[in-house]
């Protein structure tokens, strides 16, 4: 097993798997923090010059986040692989969106040459094979993989890779605790020689989802009722979606009637797909599609630059979400001079960035051109994030009882308590390799014998009656064949 | 053997064949059954193929065999299941006896050693299978018979060995479901039987399939439910299954788990890989937890649920459920509930939080964390946070049967349940709101806690609201912020839904009597006087201050010195409300104001007694009226029918029983004066014109019995009779006077026959009461009887004149409560001036807020009427969803009427009210079928009838204004 990227470290997930001879690659993620060519796996490390496609026999994407598909185009048309790739049906229908608006970011604003095409990115999903929950796809003769749900985003899955009676499972990222659009992620027993499981909340365990969201709720509901405007500033897929239907029941729960705005282009396209996944989503939102489509909001409306300036409570949802730029930076210099006025940072934000500061309690901000803008808004900080905490991940251990687990996607130090507390919870060997290591894991492999069954039954019939999971004495030549 | 049979069989079949030669029409129903057995068995020796046979028994098995034949068809099936080769009609033989060893009245024993023989010779798995399921019928048939159990019991035994997972499943049913339990009885035999049916049972749970597991499993459950004291034993094995890979065997053995802890909660076992010991149940407890956060949901509902009846789990596990330490980047984190009991305990309210406000403070020993909770560990955590609401709900129920049995529980609890009040399904709001009502006389809501529940106030679904204000009407609050807060809330909640202002001012009721002592120092702030200004009196008609009124009313109840802070208007609105909401607000005693209601109050509960006994009075008076000339009986029954009127107003508990026998006597009433009319002594032709009033007086009887019958709920069958001959005697009346107006012969003989047939039936139904109805009217007419069937119209209807004149007033027993249903209609209000508009030919829906009062299955008998101006009647049946029942006798009736008509140039009134719909058929007396033809939801009927032919209007009727304009083109 080798780490091209994510081994202890978050961003640019990409682990080649050998199993029983045959090669996989999980997730061809890149990483955001870099401009430059570490942004991307080093795939020249995986075959030492020769053919890609010769060499991976297949390519599984777990989800659509740049740090887990981010790469493929390059991989795929730049570096050249002609093989399969496998992914889930929302994670092929929204991947190219991300793609593609990544791509115009990069080269269209920054002028960067040397980067994918938009003709790649779509050569690149010609050769994505789309595939359902619980489907076992076969790869090739002996190799078979089969997603499970995963929760974390729309379209999330963990797969299970099986060659023979050896099987690898890899998550992706997960979470255990369902939410107000995805369920939890779930496995059944099956028990995998190997887990490769993301583990970037190792030493977090969190809070009930209720608080949250009831103090994020009551927040707005209060500014709302003040006459005052709230502002969110999100990332245009996953969150969003998440605190638009909470806001959206919110509001059709409790009557009001204050306006709800999404900031348009990215998002429209997106919430188009998550109204088509319904099965992807949780059972609340399957279960009354029927009557309404969830994500047919009702009360939420396309932004327009123009709204800002209306007079009267209102909540608007903007891009992008860290304050750095764009529209949700204009829409906050507008309103920033007004207490009744709240901002709500949903997510993490990167060290630099307007949002960062004002986190920090900052309350006068250098704007470019000397000028000075006085923060007299509500400040607020909520964190939703989807992934799955300490207990989640021991959970998931215990659902599907593996015999070996192998962390990736996290920090080293926060791994090695985990690392600590699997080997003595679960007596199973963990590993926890960094960038590029190899990690070998010797299995047991079990030999498939064929006998005839006459003889099955003549020997079945001599003792007591064949005991559940007990290995049985047979008497009987064996022929080995072509060795 | 089976030629003896055959012999049989072919005698009962010729023997059939003749007598269809002799009477073929007149007894054919009974004559073609025993054939069955023997066309069976022809068609059976036809077939060719075994599909043919299959086919001829699939026919055979859809139509019902007769107790007497079921012997013979079940040689017939038996020899032909010896010569049949293929495996699938052996199948359906042995379904087909255990079908028919089912037939009432049938006795299997006969037949119980040839399946058991059947059994010996049987290859096929399936039919074996088969086999045994018809033996499990046969056992199941014979509970009386220990011998044949044990029999059954050692077959099983023997073929538990067989290599099919459907034969192995099978025997295990069949052994617990026949399997012997008494213990004791039989010392030596019997228990040894008894162990050895739990050890074969026990060592089937190591079965090699699933499905053998969990019949495993269930035979043992089945031993447990049948009165067998399950072993301790069983306990060990059963926690081993819990890590089954399978869900169904993981869901039985948490049932399993759950019996055995019930049964040997105080037993102590021991902790693997530790020296320590603790009890059963709490061990089981701590498993089952676990199972909470199952794989399959179906095992986590399971789970959840048992957790609720698990009473004698030690506290000190139980509030482990609740446990969640959190932490981040391996730091002690403190929860948002602790925060929130801190923040409220340092006597600080909640500020704008910062960014790492939650910041970790202690860091943690790493080996002191333990991610994997071992035992009962926030399970109940999990459960709340489900994805599944099945889930969900359960574990909220579990929750709250522990929290009623454990008040230091429920106080831990209340954050958690407070927390689902955000749930997003509907259905677990509801849930929890009504846990917390139930456990409310456990808890005080703290000030932070009370604000969140506050805030579900503005839910826009009525039955969530309403179930809050149940839950305030009865929770303890701490502070006098808490109760201003709570009222702020309220009387946002009512402009906000001004429907909801009943459900509202009850809750502040309640609210206010709960706590005089928080509401005192209040009382300035909210009545807003001021200690030296005189401040505008408040509008007496705001529902907000009425509401505020009723708060403080109530308060003041027990507490004297409250009035003294009461301005000079509050009193004259205390007066006021007093008389108008008498429900809402109580009697106080007010310093220097005689106020009527303060004397009159407490002096009504001792009135109680004498009103009975004026009303048995009363009644004893009119019955011995006898004596008095027909003037006397007459205003005799005209007071006492007005006393009781006015007493049925003035005593509501009294009112059903007044109402009831008022009506009785206005029926008697109406007769006697029918009965006096000129009519009958003046000759045929000259009374045409004076005939309707007493017509009209017979159909008046006729709806008076139908409204004593069907409205009222409490009624007897004593008192059934005396109705019906009401009615009887009113019909006779409906004949007298056809048959003195109409001329000739011809109708009569229809109208008599069939009120003749009238009396039959009511001779049939009440045969048990006619000893108690001497000298009435029917007495005489049924000894008179013989000569009225040979007699001619005329003669009958003179008999039945002078019956009716001669018969004796029946006394009116009353039943111990009696209530008279009634509907009050509160939306629409019929207030309003502004016309509903719509465009004519479409539909508008019209909401309609009813409550019901004392109506026996609302969802059968209620309808909403519609009256439009143009004599229009639509009837409309509500959905059955649409009744809430909030209390014994109470329905709440909450639907949408869709109107529609065709243009109008005018805005006009339409009337709105609920009907009752009887359907004379329900009492077994009545032979008369209404036209009860409202089949769907609409339907036009004549205007002429009024009072719809098998409905009673029970509620005042509202008049909506509408206004359908003409469609734009």
């Amino acid at each position: 097993f080798t780490c091209a990227g994510a081994g202890q470290d978050v961003g640019r997930s990409c682990i080649l798997v050998s199993i029983a001879g045959k090669n996989v690659m999980l997730d061809c993620g890149m990483h955001m923090g870099y401009n430059d060519d570490r942004r991307f796996p080093d795939f020249s490390y995986i075959t030492q010059n020769g053919r890609l496609t010769d060499f991976l026999d297949c390519v599984i994407i777990s989800h659509f986040h740049l740090d887990h598909c981010g790469a493929l185009p390059y991989f795929s048309e730049m570096v050249g692989y002609d093989g399969p790739i496998y992914m889930t049906h929302p994670t092929k229908a929204i991947c190219p969106i991300l793609l593609e608006d990544y791509r115009k970011i990069t080269v269209d604003k920054k002028g960067e040459t040397n980067f994918f095409t938009s003709q790649m990115i779509k050569d690149c999903m010609k050769k994505v094979v789309a595939v359902h929950l619980h489907q076992t796809v076969q790869v090739d003769e002996e190799l078979e993989i089969k997603a499970y749900y995963a929760g974390h985003v729309l379209g999330a899955a963990m797969f299970q890779i099986k060659v023979g009676c050896e099987s690898v499972v890899y998550t992706g990222d997960y979470n255990m605790t369902p939410d107000r659009h995805l369920g939890a992620a779930w496995i059944d027993k099956c028990r995998p020689d190997l887990l490769i499981s993301e583990s970037t909340y190792a030493t977090t365990i969190r809070d009930s989802k209720r608080c949250r969201e009831r103090d994020f709720l009551k927040k707005v509901h209060e500014t709302v009722e003040r006459g005052g405007k709230v502002l969110i500033p999100v990332f245009a897929l996953g969150r969003a979606q998440e605190l638009c239907i909470l806001l959206e029941t919110f509001w059709e729960r409790m009557n009001l009637k204050a306006p709800i705005y999404f900031s348009t282009g990215l998002t429209e396209k997106a919430n188009h797909y998550y109204k088509l996944f319904i099965t992807w989503t949780n059972q609340k939102i399957r279960k009354t599609f029927v009557q309404r489509n969830m994500f047919e909001f009702k009360h939420i409306k396309a932004f327009d630059r123009a709204f800002a300036d209306n007079p009267g409570p209102m909540v608007v949802f903007a891009t992008p979400g860290m304050l750095h730029a764009g529209q949700s930076l204009q829409i906050f210099r507008k309103w920033a001079g007004n207490e009744k006025n709240m901002v709500i940072m949903p997510g993490y934000c990167v060290q630099g960035t307007v949002g960062h500061k004002i986190l920090s309690g900052q309350r006068k901000l250098e704007m470019e051109g000397r000028q000075i803008l006085e923060v007299k808004m509500q400040v607020e900080y909520m964190s939703f994030s989807a992934h799955a905490d300490a207990k989640g991940i021991m959970q998931l251990i215990r659902q599907a009882e593996p015999r070996n687990v192998l962390l990736v996607h996290g920090e080293a130090k926060k791994m090695e308590f985990l690392k600590q507390k699997i080997e003595q919870e679960f007596h199973v060997s963990c590993y926890m390799p960094a960038n590029g290591e190899t990690t070998t894991i010797l299995t047991n492999p079990c030999i498939p014998v064929d006998i005839s069954l006459g003889l099955l039954k003549r020997e079945t019939a001599i003792g007591p009656l064949p005991d559940a999971k007990k290995p049985k004495l047979m008497h009987g030549t064996l022929l080995m064949k072509d060795n | 053997m089976a030629a003896h049979l055959k012999k049989r069989v072919y005698e009962e079949f010729t023997k059939v064949v003749q007598q269809q030669h002799e009477d073929l029409s007149t007894k054919k129903l009974r004559l073609t059954k025993p054939s069955k057995s023997a066309a069976l068995h022809v068609d059976l020796c036809k077939a060719t193929s075994p599909a043919d046979a299959l086919q001829y028994l699939l026919q055979f098995a859809r139509k019902p065999v007769e107790v007497e034949s079921v012997e013979g068809v079940v040689r017939i099936l038996l020899e032909h299941y010896y010569k049949e080769n293929d495996a699938s009609v052996r199948l359906k033989i042995a379904s087909l006896l255990g079908l028919l060893s089912k037939t009432a009245g049938f006795s299997p024993d006969c037949i119980m050693d040839d399946a058991i023989n059947t059994l010996q010779n049987e290859k096929s798995h399936q039919v074996l299978a088969q086999l045994l399921d018809t033996l499990l019928v046969i056992g199941a048939k014979l509970p009386e018979n220990p011998s044949v159990r044990m029999r059954l019991v050692e077959v099983a035994c023997k073929h538990l060995t067989d290599s099919s997972h459907g034969v192995r499943n099978k025997c295990l049913q069949l052994i617990g479901c026949l399997g012997p339990v008494e213990k004791g009885v039989a010392k030596e035999a019997e228990s040894q039987a008894a162990k050895d049916v739990q050890k074969i049972i026990g060592d089937h749970f190591n079965d090699q399939d699933p499905r053998v597991r969990t019949a495993a499993i269930k035979a043992m459950l089945q031993l447990h439910e049948r009165g067998l004291k399950l072993q301790q034993a069983i306990y060990s094995q059963a926690c081993k299954l819990l890590a089954d890979d399978y869900e169904q065997v993981r869901s039985a053995a948490v049932q399993l788990i759950w019996v055995l802890s019930q049964l040997y909660p105080e037993s102590i076992v021991p902790i693997p890989s530790s020296n320590e010991e603790i009890r059963l149940v709490d061990d089981a407890f701590g498993k089952i937890c676990h199972m909470v956060s199952d794989g399959s949901w179906v095992v986590r509902v399971q789970a959840a649920k048992l957790l609720g009846s698990m009473q004698q789990v030690s506290s000190h596990f139980l509030e482990q459920t609740l446990d969640k330490k959190l932490m981040s980047d391996l730091r002690r984190k403190r929860t948002a509930h602790e925060r929130a009991k801190e923040l409220y305990s340092s006597g600080e309210f909640s500020s704008g939080r910062k960014w790492g406000d939650d910041a970790p403070k202690e860091e943690i020993d790493t080996g002191a964390v333990n991610l994997i909770e071992s035992g009962a560990c926030g399970a109940f955590v999990h459960g709340l946070e489900d994805e599944m609401y099945e889930v969900r709900i359960a574990a909220v129920e579990a929750l709250c049967m522990l929290a009623q049995s454990s008040p230091s529980f429920a106080e831990k609890c209340l954050d958690f349940l407070v927390d689902m009040f955000n749930d997003e399904i509907e259905e677990v709001r509801l849930q929890s709101i009504h846990t917390m009502r139930k456990i409310s006389n456990n808890i005080t809501l703290r000030e932070d806690q009370l604000d969140t529940v506050l805030a579900v106030l503005e839910d826009s679904s009525r039955d969530i609201r309403e179930a809050l204000h149940e839950l305030l009407c009865c929770t303890n609050v701490s502070t006098k912020e808490g109760i201003h807060l709570a009222l702020v809330e309220l009387l946002k909640n009512l402009t906000k839904y001004p429907t909801d202002r009943e459900s509202i001012w009850k809750c502040l009721k309640f609210l206010g009597s709960r706590h005089p002592t928080l509401v005192l120092p209040l009382v300035p702030e909210l009545l807003s006087t001021h200690p030296f200004f005189d401040t505008p009196e408040p509008d007496m008609d705001d529902p907000a201050y009425i509401a505020v009124l009723v708060l403080i009313f109530n308060a003041a109840k027990s507490c004297p010195t409250m009035p003294a802070l009461f301005s000079d208007h509050t009193f004259r609105h205390y007066a006021y409300l007093r008389d108008s909401l008498s429900h809402l607000v109580p009697p106080l005693r007010l310093p220097g104001r005689k106020l009527v209601s303060s004397a009159v109050s407490p002096s009504i509960t001792p009135h109680e007694d004498p009103s009975q006994q004026f009303l048995h009075q009363s009644l004893e008076r009119v019955y011995n009226f006898q004596h008095l000339d027909p003037q006397g009986i007459q205003e005799l029954l005209e007071f006492t029918i007005r006393d009781l009127q006015r007493l049925g107003e003035l005593q509501s508990e009294l009112a059903g029983m007044a109402d009831f026998t008022a009506t009785y006597l206005q029926c008697q009433l109406l007769l006697i004066k029918a009965l006096q009319e000129k009519l009958w002594n003046v000759a045929a032709p000259l009374y045409l014109k004076q005939n309707a009033l007493a017509s009209a007086a017979a159909k008046q009887i006729l709806e008076e019995t139908y409204k004593m019958e069907f409205m009222y709920s409490g009624v007897e069958s004593r008192q059934v009779v005396i109705i019906h001959h009401m009615r009887l005697q009113a019909k006779a009346l409906q004949l007298i006077v056809t048959a003195r107006t109409t001329r000739g012969v011809e109708p009569l003989f229809g109208m008599c026959e069939k009120f003749l047939q009238e009396v039959d039936a009511f001779q049939r139904c009440f045969i048990s009461e006619l000893p108690h109805m001497q000298g009435s009217f029917v007495d005489k007419l049924l000894d008179l009887m013989p000569r009225l069937v040979t007699s001619k119209p005329s003669e009958v209807v003179k008999i039945l004149q002078t019956t009716l004149r001669q018969s004796t007033f029946l006394h009116l027993p009353l039943p111990e409560q009696l209530h008279r249903a009634t509907a009050n209609i509160i939306e629409p209000t019929g207030e309003s001036d502004n016309p509903l508009r719509f465009t004519s030919g479409l539909v508008v829906a019209l909401d309609v807020d009813a409550t019901l009062e004392h109506v026996q299955d609302p969802q059968g008998t209620v309808k909403v009427q519609v009256l439009y101006p143009d004599g229009q009647a639509q009837l409309i049946h509500p959905k059955p969803a649409d009744f809430r029942n909030p209390g014994p006798g109470r329905h709440r009736l909450i639907t949408q009427v869709y109107l529609s008509h065709t243009a109008w140039t005018e805005p006009c009134q339409i009337e709105v009210r609920l009907l009752l719909a009887y359907n004379s058929n329900r009492s077994k007396a009545s032979t008369r079928i209404p036209k009860s033809t409202w089949s769907e939801s609409l339907e036009a009927l004549p205007p002429s009838e009024n009072g719809i032919e098998g409905t009673i209007p029970f509620s005042k009727p509202v008049k909506v204004y509408i206004m359908p304009k003409p469609a734009r083109r």
